[in-house]
Protein backbone atom coordinates (compact mmCIF):
# COMPACT_ATOMS: atom_id res chain seq x y z
CA UNK A 1 0.00 0.00 0.00
CA UNK A 2 1.20 3.76 -1.13
CA UNK A 3 2.59 5.22 1.58
CA UNK A 4 0.35 8.39 1.41
CA UNK A 5 -2.59 6.04 0.99
CA UNK A 6 -1.62 4.65 4.30
CA UNK A 7 -1.37 7.95 6.21
CA UNK A 8 -4.94 9.00 4.49
CA UNK A 9 -6.38 5.94 6.45
CA UNK A 10 -4.70 6.65 9.31
CA UNK A 11 -6.18 10.25 9.44
CA UNK A 12 -9.50 9.48 9.75
CA UNK A 13 -11.50 7.79 12.15
CA UNK A 14 -11.77 4.09 12.48
CA UNK A 15 -15.54 3.39 11.71
CA UNK A 16 -17.52 0.06 13.38
CA UNK A 17 -20.70 -0.31 11.93
CA UNK A 18 -22.70 -2.73 14.34
CA UNK A 19 -25.23 -3.16 11.62
CA UNK A 20 -22.69 -5.18 10.30
CA UNK A 21 -19.73 -6.19 11.98
CA UNK A 22 -20.40 -7.61 15.63
CA UNK A 23 -19.99 -6.36 19.00
CA UNK A 24 -17.33 -8.77 19.29
CA UNK A 25 -15.57 -7.60 16.17
CA UNK A 26 -15.39 -4.21 17.78
CA UNK A 27 -14.44 -5.31 21.31
CA UNK A 28 -11.85 -7.66 19.92
CA UNK A 29 -10.23 -4.88 17.39
CA UNK A 30 -9.72 -2.46 20.33
CA UNK A 31 -8.01 -4.79 22.53
CA UNK A 32 -5.38 -5.77 19.55
CA UNK A 33 -4.63 -2.22 19.43
CA UNK A 34 -0.69 -1.89 20.43
CA UNK A 35 0.94 0.48 22.54
CA UNK A 36 1.95 3.91 20.67
CA UNK A 37 -0.74 2.31 17.98
CA UNK A 38 -1.48 5.09 15.28
CA UNK A 39 -5.15 3.88 15.34
CA UNK A 40 -6.24 6.71 18.16
CA UNK A 41 -10.12 7.69 16.74
CA UNK A 42 -12.45 5.19 16.66
CA UNK A 43 -16.08 5.81 15.78
CA UNK A 44 -19.14 2.98 16.17
CA UNK A 45 -22.43 3.39 14.48
CA UNK A 46 -25.77 2.11 15.06
CA UNK A 47 -25.36 0.57 18.58
CA UNK A 48 -29.27 0.53 19.28
CA UNK A 49 -28.83 -0.57 22.44
CA UNK A 50 -25.44 -3.31 22.36
CA UNK A 51 -24.09 -4.31 25.56
CA UNK A 52 -20.77 -4.20 26.78
CA UNK A 53 -19.56 -1.78 23.63
CA UNK A 54 -15.65 -0.40 24.19
CA UNK A 55 -15.50 -2.68 27.31
CA UNK A 56 -11.60 -3.44 28.39
CA UNK A 57 -10.35 -0.81 26.34
CA UNK A 58 -6.69 -0.30 27.79
CA UNK A 59 -5.13 2.12 24.97
CA UNK A 60 -5.55 5.91 24.95
CA UNK A 61 -7.99 6.36 21.83
CA UNK A 62 -10.87 8.34 21.42
CA UNK A 63 -14.13 6.62 20.36
CA UNK A 64 -17.37 7.78 19.56
CA UNK A 65 -20.77 6.31 19.63
CA UNK A 66 -23.35 7.22 17.42
CA UNK A 67 -26.37 5.86 19.49
CA UNK A 68 -27.79 4.64 22.96
CA UNK A 69 -25.73 1.71 24.46
CA UNK A 70 -27.08 -1.07 26.86
CA UNK A 71 -25.85 -2.47 29.76
CA UNK A 72 -21.92 -1.63 30.66
CA UNK A 73 -20.45 0.52 28.31
CA UNK A 74 -16.59 1.40 28.88
CA UNK A 75 -16.91 -1.13 31.79
CA UNK A 76 -13.11 -1.30 33.16
CA UNK A 77 -12.23 1.26 30.85
CA UNK A 78 -7.77 2.25 31.13
CA UNK A 79 -7.22 5.49 29.39
CA UNK A 80 -9.57 5.80 26.45
CA UNK A 81 -11.74 8.48 26.17
CA UNK A 82 -15.61 7.20 25.49
CA UNK A 83 -18.15 9.49 24.16
CA UNK A 84 -21.95 7.91 23.45
CA UNK A 85 -23.41 10.44 21.62
CA UNK A 86 -26.92 8.85 23.20
CA UNK A 87 -28.21 7.54 26.29
CA UNK A 88 -26.18 4.49 28.04
CA UNK A 89 -28.10 1.35 29.87
CA UNK A 90 -26.98 -0.20 33.54
CA UNK A 91 -23.80 -0.06 34.94
CA UNK A 92 -21.77 2.53 31.79
CA UNK A 93 -18.16 2.45 33.03
CA UNK A 94 -18.66 0.06 35.68
CA UNK A 95 -15.20 -0.27 37.19
CA UNK A 96 -13.36 1.79 34.95
CA UNK A 97 -9.61 2.76 36.28
CA UNK A 98 -8.44 5.87 34.41
CA UNK A 99 -9.72 7.92 31.04
CA UNK A 100 -12.57 9.25 30.46
CA UNK A 101 -16.58 8.54 29.49
CA UNK A 102 -18.77 10.92 28.45
CA UNK A 103 -22.69 10.31 28.33
CA UNK A 104 -24.62 13.18 25.92
CA UNK A 105 -28.03 11.45 27.37
CA UNK A 106 -28.95 10.35 30.26
CA UNK A 107 -27.75 6.79 32.29
CA UNK A 108 -29.09 4.02 33.66
CA UNK A 109 -29.08 2.44 37.31
CA UNK A 110 -25.72 1.97 38.79
CA UNK A 111 -22.95 4.23 36.12
CA UNK A 112 -19.63 4.31 37.47
CA UNK A 113 -20.31 1.63 39.76
CA UNK A 114 -16.78 0.57 41.67
CA UNK A 115 -15.01 2.73 39.46
CA UNK A 116 -11.21 2.99 40.61
CA UNK A 117 -10.68 6.46 38.80
CA UNK A 118 -10.87 7.96 35.60
CA UNK A 119 -13.88 10.86 34.85
CA UNK A 120 -17.61 10.20 33.87
CA UNK A 121 -19.66 13.16 32.98
CA UNK A 122 -23.61 12.17 32.41
CA UNK A 123 -25.11 15.60 30.39
CA UNK A 124 -28.22 14.05 31.19
CA UNK A 125 -29.95 12.47 34.44
CA UNK A 126 -28.51 9.27 36.18
CA UNK A 127 -30.76 6.51 37.93
CA UNK A 128 -30.42 4.88 40.83
CA UNK A 129 -27.23 3.44 42.58
CA UNK A 130 -25.12 5.94 40.42
CA UNK A 131 -21.26 5.80 42.26
CA UNK A 132 -22.61 2.94 44.43
CA UNK A 133 -19.56 1.52 45.92
CA UNK A 134 -17.50 3.94 44.23
CA UNK A 135 -13.72 3.73 44.64
CA UNK A 136 -11.28 7.18 43.63
CA UNK A 137 -13.65 7.67 40.01
CA UNK A 138 -15.08 11.43 39.67
CA UNK A 139 -18.30 11.26 38.02
CA UNK A 140 -19.94 14.27 37.24
CA UNK A 141 -24.16 14.50 36.67
CA UNK A 142 -25.20 17.62 35.18
CA UNK A 143 -29.06 16.67 36.03
CA UNK A 144 -30.36 14.55 38.46
CA UNK A 145 -29.51 11.38 40.69
CA UNK A 146 -31.64 8.43 41.29
CA UNK A 147 -31.95 6.80 44.75
CA UNK A 148 -29.22 5.11 46.84
CA UNK A 149 -26.97 6.86 45.29
CA UNK A 150 -23.00 6.74 46.11
CA UNK A 151 -24.01 3.33 48.43
CA UNK A 152 -20.64 2.14 50.11
CA UNK A 153 -18.83 4.76 48.24
CA UNK A 154 -15.08 4.96 49.41
CA UNK A 155 -13.38 7.37 47.57
CA UNK A 156 -13.55 9.83 44.85
CA UNK A 157 -16.06 12.68 43.96
CA UNK A 158 -19.35 12.41 42.78
CA UNK A 159 -21.01 15.63 41.98
CA UNK A 160 -24.75 16.96 40.87
CA UNK A 161 -25.68 19.93 38.93
CA UNK A 162 -29.54 18.67 39.72
CA UNK A 163 -31.16 17.16 43.24
CA UNK A 164 -30.05 13.51 44.69
CA UNK A 165 -33.09 10.66 45.79
CA UNK A 166 -33.60 8.96 48.71
CA UNK A 167 -30.88 7.35 50.94
CA UNK A 168 -27.76 9.27 49.09
CA UNK A 169 -24.62 8.02 50.37
CA UNK A 170 -25.96 5.16 52.51
CA UNK A 171 -23.24 3.65 54.74
CA UNK A 172 -20.43 5.78 52.80
CA UNK A 173 -16.49 5.36 53.37
CA UNK A 174 -15.15 8.33 52.34
CA UNK A 175 -16.27 9.56 49.49
CA UNK A 176 -16.99 13.16 48.97
CA UNK A 177 -20.68 13.86 47.62
CA UNK A 178 -21.26 17.42 46.16
CA UNK A 179 -25.04 18.39 45.20
CA UNK A 180 -26.10 21.96 43.62
CA UNK A 181 -30.00 20.83 43.99
CA UNK A 182 -32.33 18.97 46.92
CA UNK A 183 -30.99 15.51 48.56
CA UNK A 184 -34.35 13.58 48.91
CA UNK A 185 -32.96 11.81 52.13
CA UNK A 186 -29.50 10.95 53.61
CA UNK A 187 -28.64 7.49 54.17
CA UNK A 188 -27.57 5.65 57.35
CA UNK A 189 -23.81 7.75 58.66
CA UNK A 190 -23.69 10.40 55.71
CA UNK A 191 -24.17 13.42 56.87
CA UNK A 192 -23.90 17.03 55.29
CA UNK A 193 -20.09 18.55 55.65
CA UNK A 194 -18.91 21.91 55.28
CA UNK A 195 -17.35 23.58 52.08
CA UNK A 196 -14.02 24.35 52.65
CA UNK A 197 -11.48 26.59 50.25
CA UNK A 198 -10.27 22.96 49.11
CA UNK A 199 -13.18 21.45 48.50
CA UNK A 200 -14.38 24.76 46.52
CA UNK A 201 -10.68 23.85 44.54
CA UNK A 202 -11.50 20.62 43.83
CA UNK A 203 -14.92 21.29 42.72
CA UNK A 204 -13.97 24.31 40.12
CA UNK A 205 -11.28 21.34 39.06
CA UNK A 206 -13.69 18.94 38.14
CA UNK A 207 -16.56 21.01 37.13
CA UNK A 208 -13.81 22.10 34.20
CA UNK A 209 -12.77 18.87 33.94
CA UNK A 210 -16.54 18.22 32.66
CA UNK A 211 -16.98 20.67 30.80
CA UNK A 212 -19.28 22.47 33.00
CA UNK A 213 -19.52 27.08 32.67
CA UNK A 214 -21.73 29.40 34.46
CA UNK A 215 -21.86 27.06 37.54
CA UNK A 216 -20.36 28.19 40.74
CA UNK A 217 -18.54 25.81 43.11
CA UNK A 218 -20.45 27.95 46.08
CA UNK A 219 -23.42 26.57 45.12
CA UNK A 220 -22.69 23.11 46.03
CA UNK A 221 -23.49 21.38 49.49
CA UNK A 222 -20.98 18.87 50.23
CA UNK A 223 -21.98 15.47 51.89
CA UNK A 224 -19.80 12.66 53.36
CA UNK A 225 -19.33 9.66 56.50
CA UNK A 226 -19.88 10.62 59.58
CA UNK A 227 -17.66 8.01 60.23
CA UNK A 228 -19.74 6.42 63.08
CA UNK A 229 -20.10 2.58 61.83
CA UNK A 230 -16.32 2.73 60.79
CA UNK A 231 -15.96 0.54 64.25
CA UNK A 232 -18.34 -1.78 66.07
CA UNK A 233 -20.61 0.08 68.99
CA UNK A 234 -20.32 -2.82 71.66
CA UNK A 235 -23.90 -0.92 72.57
CA UNK A 236 -25.35 -2.53 69.20
CA UNK A 237 -24.39 -6.15 70.00
CA UNK A 238 -28.16 -6.67 71.02
CA UNK A 239 -29.20 -6.11 67.61
CA UNK A 240 -27.52 -9.04 65.92
CA UNK B 1 -33.45 -12.06 34.23
CA UNK B 2 -36.85 -12.59 32.20
CA UNK B 3 -37.58 -9.68 29.25
CA UNK B 4 -40.68 -7.75 29.37
CA UNK B 5 -42.17 -5.15 26.56
CA UNK B 6 -45.55 -3.64 25.80
CA UNK B 7 -47.41 -1.20 23.40
CA UNK B 8 -50.02 0.79 23.56
CA UNK B 9 -50.95 2.32 20.19
CA UNK B 10 -52.19 5.97 19.93
CA UNK B 11 -52.28 6.13 16.33
CA UNK B 12 -54.94 3.97 14.51
CA UNK B 13 -53.01 4.08 11.80
CA UNK B 14 -50.16 1.28 13.25
CA UNK B 15 -52.96 -0.83 14.61
CA UNK B 16 -52.31 -3.20 11.46
CA UNK B 17 -48.54 -3.78 12.56
CA UNK B 18 -49.46 -4.45 16.19
CA UNK B 19 -48.48 -7.68 16.25
CA UNK B 20 -45.13 -7.33 14.18
CA UNK B 21 -44.15 -4.45 16.01
CA UNK B 22 -44.65 -6.34 19.50
CA UNK B 23 -43.15 -9.15 18.09
CA UNK B 24 -40.13 -7.76 17.14
CA UNK B 25 -39.62 -6.26 20.58
CA UNK B 26 -39.88 -9.41 22.79
CA UNK B 27 -37.89 -11.14 19.86
CA UNK B 28 -34.98 -8.79 20.52
CA UNK B 29 -34.80 -9.45 24.10
CA UNK B 30 -34.63 -13.28 23.39
CA UNK B 31 -31.23 -13.33 25.81
CA UNK B 32 -32.62 -12.31 29.01
CA UNK B 33 -35.10 -15.55 29.16
CA UNK B 34 -34.96 -18.49 26.77
CA UNK B 35 -37.57 -20.50 28.47
CA UNK B 36 -41.05 -19.47 27.32
CA UNK B 37 -42.58 -16.49 26.17
CA UNK B 38 -46.12 -15.29 25.89
CA UNK B 39 -48.12 -12.69 24.28
CA UNK B 40 -50.96 -10.68 24.98
CA UNK B 41 -53.01 -8.63 21.96
CA UNK B 42 -55.76 -6.79 22.54
CA UNK B 43 -57.62 -6.76 19.14
CA UNK B 44 -60.91 -4.89 18.42
CA UNK B 45 -64.07 -5.23 20.27
CA UNK B 46 -67.86 -5.89 18.47
CA UNK B 47 -69.85 -5.79 21.91
CA UNK B 48 -71.73 -8.63 21.21
CA UNK B 49 -69.09 -11.01 21.42
CA UNK B 50 -66.35 -12.59 23.92
CA UNK B 51 -63.42 -14.30 23.32
CA UNK B 52 -61.66 -17.10 25.37
CA UNK B 53 -58.51 -18.43 24.49
CA UNK B 54 -57.68 -21.86 25.49
CA UNK B 55 -54.91 -24.27 25.12
CA UNK B 56 -54.59 -28.47 25.43
CA UNK B 57 -51.23 -30.45 24.76
CA UNK B 58 -53.09 -32.45 22.52
CA UNK B 59 -54.66 -29.87 20.03
CA UNK B 60 -55.97 -32.42 17.10
CA UNK B 61 -57.98 -34.41 20.15
CA UNK B 62 -59.11 -31.62 22.01
CA UNK B 63 -60.61 -28.94 19.23
CA UNK B 64 -61.79 -31.37 17.08
CA UNK B 65 -65.50 -31.32 16.87
CA UNK B 66 -65.38 -28.71 20.08
CA UNK B 67 -67.05 -26.04 18.54
CA UNK B 68 -70.28 -28.15 17.52
CA UNK B 69 -70.46 -29.60 21.32
CA UNK B 70 -69.92 -26.62 23.20
CA UNK B 71 -72.63 -24.66 20.83
CA UNK B 72 -75.10 -27.64 21.63
CA UNK B 73 -73.92 -27.35 25.66
CA UNK B 74 -74.82 -23.77 25.67
CA UNK B 75 -77.73 -22.78 23.52
CA UNK B 76 -75.87 -19.99 21.50
CA UNK B 77 -73.25 -19.95 18.47
CA UNK B 78 -70.15 -20.80 18.99
CA UNK B 79 -67.03 -20.74 16.52
CA UNK B 80 -63.21 -21.97 17.28
CA UNK B 81 -60.33 -20.36 15.49
CA UNK B 82 -56.98 -23.19 16.07
CA UNK B 83 -53.72 -21.34 16.15
CA UNK B 84 -51.20 -24.85 16.86
CA UNK B 85 -52.06 -25.59 20.50
CA UNK B 86 -54.10 -22.92 21.38
CA UNK B 87 -57.66 -21.98 20.01
CA UNK B 88 -59.71 -18.92 20.43
CA UNK B 89 -63.20 -19.48 21.20
CA UNK B 90 -65.60 -17.02 20.26
CA UNK B 91 -69.33 -17.06 21.62
CA UNK B 92 -72.02 -14.10 22.61
CA UNK B 93 -70.42 -12.31 26.31
CA UNK B 94 -73.29 -13.64 28.71
CA UNK B 95 -71.79 -17.34 28.11
CA UNK B 96 -68.74 -16.89 29.11
CA UNK B 97 -68.92 -18.34 32.61
CA UNK B 98 -71.15 -21.30 31.50
CA UNK B 99 -68.76 -21.98 28.24
CA UNK B 100 -65.62 -22.50 31.02
CA UNK B 101 -67.57 -24.78 32.61
CA UNK B 102 -68.52 -26.38 29.61
CA UNK B 103 -65.28 -26.85 28.32
CA UNK B 104 -63.64 -28.19 31.56
CA UNK B 105 -66.68 -30.77 31.29
CA UNK B 106 -66.32 -31.67 27.20
CA UNK B 107 -62.53 -31.77 27.19
CA UNK B 108 -60.79 -31.79 30.89
CA UNK B 109 -57.26 -31.56 29.46
CA UNK B 110 -58.00 -27.46 28.48
CA UNK B 111 -56.63 -24.94 30.18
CA UNK B 112 -58.11 -21.69 30.06
CA UNK B 113 -55.32 -18.67 29.08
CA UNK B 114 -57.66 -16.05 29.40
CA UNK B 115 -60.74 -14.74 28.16
CA UNK B 116 -62.39 -11.10 27.37
CA UNK B 117 -64.10 -9.05 24.54
CA UNK B 118 -60.66 -7.95 23.49
CA UNK B 119 -57.78 -10.04 24.88
CA UNK B 120 -56.00 -13.10 23.11
CA UNK B 121 -53.31 -14.71 24.79
CA UNK B 122 -50.64 -17.22 23.54
CA UNK B 123 -47.75 -18.85 25.64
CA UNK B 124 -45.57 -22.02 25.25
CA UNK B 125 -42.43 -23.20 26.56
CA UNK B 126 -39.49 -22.09 24.25
CA UNK B 127 -37.60 -18.82 22.54
CA UNK B 128 -39.58 -15.47 21.65
CA UNK B 129 -39.05 -16.37 18.10
CA UNK B 130 -40.60 -19.50 17.74
CA UNK B 131 -43.25 -18.67 20.03
CA UNK B 132 -44.14 -15.77 17.62
CA UNK B 133 -44.22 -17.74 14.88
CA UNK B 134 -46.11 -20.63 16.33
CA UNK B 135 -48.95 -18.14 16.88
CA UNK B 136 -48.55 -16.00 14.01
CA UNK B 137 -48.07 -13.38 16.52
CA UNK B 138 -46.74 -10.78 13.76
CA UNK B 139 -50.14 -10.42 11.47
CA UNK B 140 -52.07 -10.55 14.20
CA UNK B 141 -53.39 -6.66 14.46
CA UNK B 142 -54.95 -4.59 17.90
CA UNK B 143 -54.82 -2.04 20.34
CA UNK B 144 -51.95 -2.59 22.87
CA UNK B 145 -50.45 -5.76 24.19
CA UNK B 146 -47.52 -6.94 26.05
CA UNK B 147 -44.91 -9.78 26.19
CA UNK B 148 -42.78 -11.63 27.88
CA UNK B 149 -39.86 -14.29 27.66
CA UNK B 150 -39.00 -16.15 30.91
CA UNK B 151 -35.76 -17.06 32.77
CA UNK B 152 -37.71 -19.13 35.19
CA UNK B 153 -37.46 -18.30 39.37
CA UNK B 154 -40.19 -19.10 41.15
CA UNK B 155 -42.00 -22.17 39.23
CA UNK B 156 -41.77 -24.73 36.94
CA UNK B 157 -41.08 -24.09 33.11
CA UNK B 158 -44.30 -25.37 31.71
CA UNK B 159 -47.07 -23.32 29.44
CA UNK B 160 -48.55 -22.80 32.52
CA UNK B 161 -45.93 -21.20 34.00
CA UNK B 162 -45.13 -19.00 31.10
CA UNK B 163 -46.21 -15.10 31.22
CA UNK B 164 -48.56 -13.00 30.75
CA UNK B 165 -51.29 -14.40 33.70
CA UNK B 166 -54.42 -13.43 33.05
CA UNK B 167 -56.97 -13.68 36.11
CA UNK B 168 -59.84 -11.25 34.94
CA UNK B 169 -62.26 -10.34 32.02
CA UNK B 170 -59.71 -8.64 29.25
CA UNK B 171 -56.70 -8.37 31.99
CA UNK B 172 -53.28 -9.47 32.50
CA UNK B 173 -49.87 -9.20 33.37
CA UNK B 174 -46.31 -9.57 32.92
CA UNK B 175 -43.69 -9.65 35.44
CA UNK B 176 -39.89 -9.17 35.78
CA UNK B 177 -38.82 -10.40 39.50
CA UNK B 178 -39.77 -12.19 42.13
CA UNK B 179 -42.13 -12.17 44.99
CA UNK B 180 -41.15 -13.56 48.61
CA UNK B 181 -45.27 -13.06 50.08
CA UNK B 182 -46.75 -14.68 47.14
CA UNK B 183 -47.93 -17.80 49.40
CA UNK B 184 -49.25 -15.14 52.08
CA UNK B 185 -51.54 -13.27 49.29
CA UNK B 186 -52.95 -16.21 47.36
CA UNK B 187 -54.15 -17.19 50.45
CA UNK B 188 -56.03 -14.26 50.93
CA UNK B 189 -57.43 -14.22 47.84
CA UNK B 190 -58.30 -18.01 47.76
CA UNK B 191 -60.37 -16.87 50.83
CA UNK B 192 -62.13 -14.37 48.23
CA UNK B 193 -62.76 -16.99 45.96
CA UNK B 194 -59.80 -16.32 43.39
CA UNK B 195 -59.17 -19.33 41.97
CA UNK B 196 -55.51 -20.19 40.45
CA UNK B 197 -53.92 -22.43 38.12
CA UNK B 198 -50.20 -22.54 39.40
CA UNK B 199 -47.90 -22.31 41.69
CA UNK B 200 -46.86 -19.02 40.08
CA UNK B 201 -45.69 -16.21 41.96
CA UNK B 202 -46.82 -13.60 39.07
CA UNK B 203 -50.45 -15.48 39.29
CA UNK B 204 -50.45 -14.24 42.36
CA UNK B 205 -49.99 -10.49 41.35
CA UNK B 206 -52.47 -10.69 38.57
CA UNK B 207 -54.94 -12.33 40.75
CA UNK B 208 -54.19 -9.35 43.44
CA UNK B 209 -54.91 -6.77 40.86
CA UNK B 210 -58.02 -8.68 38.98
CA UNK B 211 -59.60 -8.52 42.78
CA UNK B 212 -59.02 -4.80 43.37
CA UNK B 213 -60.12 -3.90 40.18
CA UNK B 214 -63.60 -6.23 41.13
CA UNK B 215 -63.55 -4.00 44.18
CA UNK B 216 -64.57 -0.76 41.84
CA UNK B 217 -60.39 0.56 41.79
CA UNK B 218 -59.66 1.46 38.23
CA UNK B 219 -56.41 0.23 36.97
CA UNK B 220 -53.85 3.25 38.29
CA UNK B 221 -55.42 2.75 42.07
CA UNK B 222 -55.03 -1.56 41.57
CA UNK B 223 -51.36 -0.97 41.01
CA UNK B 224 -50.88 1.73 43.50
CA UNK B 225 -51.43 -1.03 45.90
CA UNK B 226 -49.16 -3.17 45.00
CA UNK B 227 -46.57 -0.88 46.50
CA UNK B 228 -47.99 -1.86 49.86
CA UNK B 229 -49.62 -5.09 49.30
CA UNK B 230 -46.45 -7.35 47.44
CA UNK B 231 -43.31 -7.55 48.33
CA UNK B 232 -40.12 -8.76 46.96
CA UNK B 233 -38.86 -7.26 42.96
CA UNK B 234 -41.30 -6.32 40.62
CA UNK B 235 -41.57 -4.61 37.27
CA UNK B 236 -44.88 -5.00 36.46
CA UNK B 237 -46.64 -4.46 32.69
CA UNK B 238 -50.69 -4.62 32.94
CA UNK B 239 -53.23 -4.56 30.17
CA UNK B 240 -57.09 -4.10 30.49
CA UNK B 241 -59.13 -3.78 27.89
CA UNK B 242 -58.67 -0.31 27.27
CA UNK B 243 -55.70 0.63 29.37
CA UNK B 244 -51.80 -0.20 29.82
CA UNK B 245 -50.34 0.26 32.98
CA UNK B 246 -46.47 -0.11 34.88
CA UNK B 247 -45.37 -0.30 37.84
CA UNK B 248 -41.46 -0.65 39.79
CA UNK B 249 -41.15 -1.31 43.14
CA UNK B 250 -39.36 1.19 45.89
CA UNK B 251 -35.97 -0.61 45.10
CA UNK B 252 -36.57 -0.47 41.12
CA UNK B 253 -33.74 -3.04 40.69
CA UNK B 254 -35.17 -4.72 37.71
CA UNK B 255 -34.83 -2.30 34.41
CA UNK B 256 -37.37 -0.41 32.58
CA UNK B 257 -37.19 1.89 29.91
CA UNK B 258 -39.98 3.89 28.22
CA UNK B 259 -40.57 5.69 24.53
CA UNK B 260 -43.67 7.92 24.19
CA UNK B 261 -44.19 9.90 20.63
CA UNK B 262 -47.82 10.89 19.17
CA UNK B 263 -47.87 7.28 18.00
CA UNK B 264 -47.47 5.16 20.60
CA UNK B 265 -46.38 4.45 24.35
CA UNK B 266 -43.77 1.73 24.53
CA UNK B 267 -42.18 -0.29 27.21
CA UNK B 268 -38.86 -2.40 27.62
CA UNK B 269 -37.09 -4.27 29.88
CA UNK B 270 -34.13 -2.94 27.75
CA UNK B 271 -33.55 0.24 24.83
CA UNK B 272 -32.87 -2.62 23.06
CA UNK B 273 -36.49 -3.71 22.71
CA UNK B 274 -37.36 -0.07 21.46
CA UNK B 275 -34.65 0.45 18.49
CA UNK B 276 -37.08 -0.62 15.62
CA UNK B 277 -40.31 1.85 16.51
CA UNK B 278 -40.97 4.32 14.43
CA UNK B 279 -39.76 7.57 15.10
CA UNK B 280 -37.93 5.88 17.90
CA UNK B 281 -35.03 8.86 17.57
CA UNK B 282 -37.41 11.79 18.22
CA UNK B 283 -39.08 10.49 20.89
CA UNK B 284 -39.40 10.58 24.52
CA UNK B 285 -37.40 7.83 26.25
CA UNK B 286 -36.88 7.59 30.08
CA UNK B 287 -37.24 4.94 32.96
CA UNK B 288 -40.15 4.47 35.12
CA UNK B 289 -39.39 6.17 38.37
CA UNK B 290 -39.61 3.50 41.03
CA UNK B 291 -43.02 3.13 43.49
CA UNK B 292 -44.57 5.40 40.92
CA UNK B 293 -47.83 3.89 38.95
CA UNK B 294 -47.99 4.50 34.78
CA UNK B 295 -50.99 3.96 33.16
CA UNK B 296 -52.98 5.01 29.79
CA UNK B 297 -56.60 4.51 28.55
CA UNK B 298 -58.22 4.66 25.46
Amino acid sequence: MPATSKAMRDSHARVFDLDVLSLRELNQALHNLAPGSNETAWEVLNPKGSHSVAVGVDQPVSIDVRGSVGYYCGGMNSGSTITVHGSAGPGVGENMMSGSIVIKGDASQYAGATGKGGLLVIEGNASSRCGISMKGIDIVVHGNIGHMSAFMAQSGNLVVLGDAGDALGDSIYEARLFVRGKVDSLGADCIAKELRPEHLELLQGLLDRAGVTGVKPSEFKRYGSARTLYNFNIDNADAY
Amino acid sequence: MCGIVGLFLKDKALEPKLGAMLSEMLVSLSDRGPDSAGIAIYGATSGNEAKITIQSPKPERDFRGLDAELAKALGAPVSIAVKSTHAVVRTTPDKVDAAREALQSLRPDIRIMGAGEAVEIYKEVGLPEAVVERFDVRKMTGTHGIGHTRMATESAVTTMGAHPFSTGADQCLVHNGSLSNHNNVRRELVREGMKFETENDTEVAAAYLSSQMAHGKNLGEALEGTLSDLDGFFTFVVGTKNGFGVVRDPIACKPAVMAETDQYVAFGSEYRALTKLPGIDNAKVWEPEPATVYFWEH
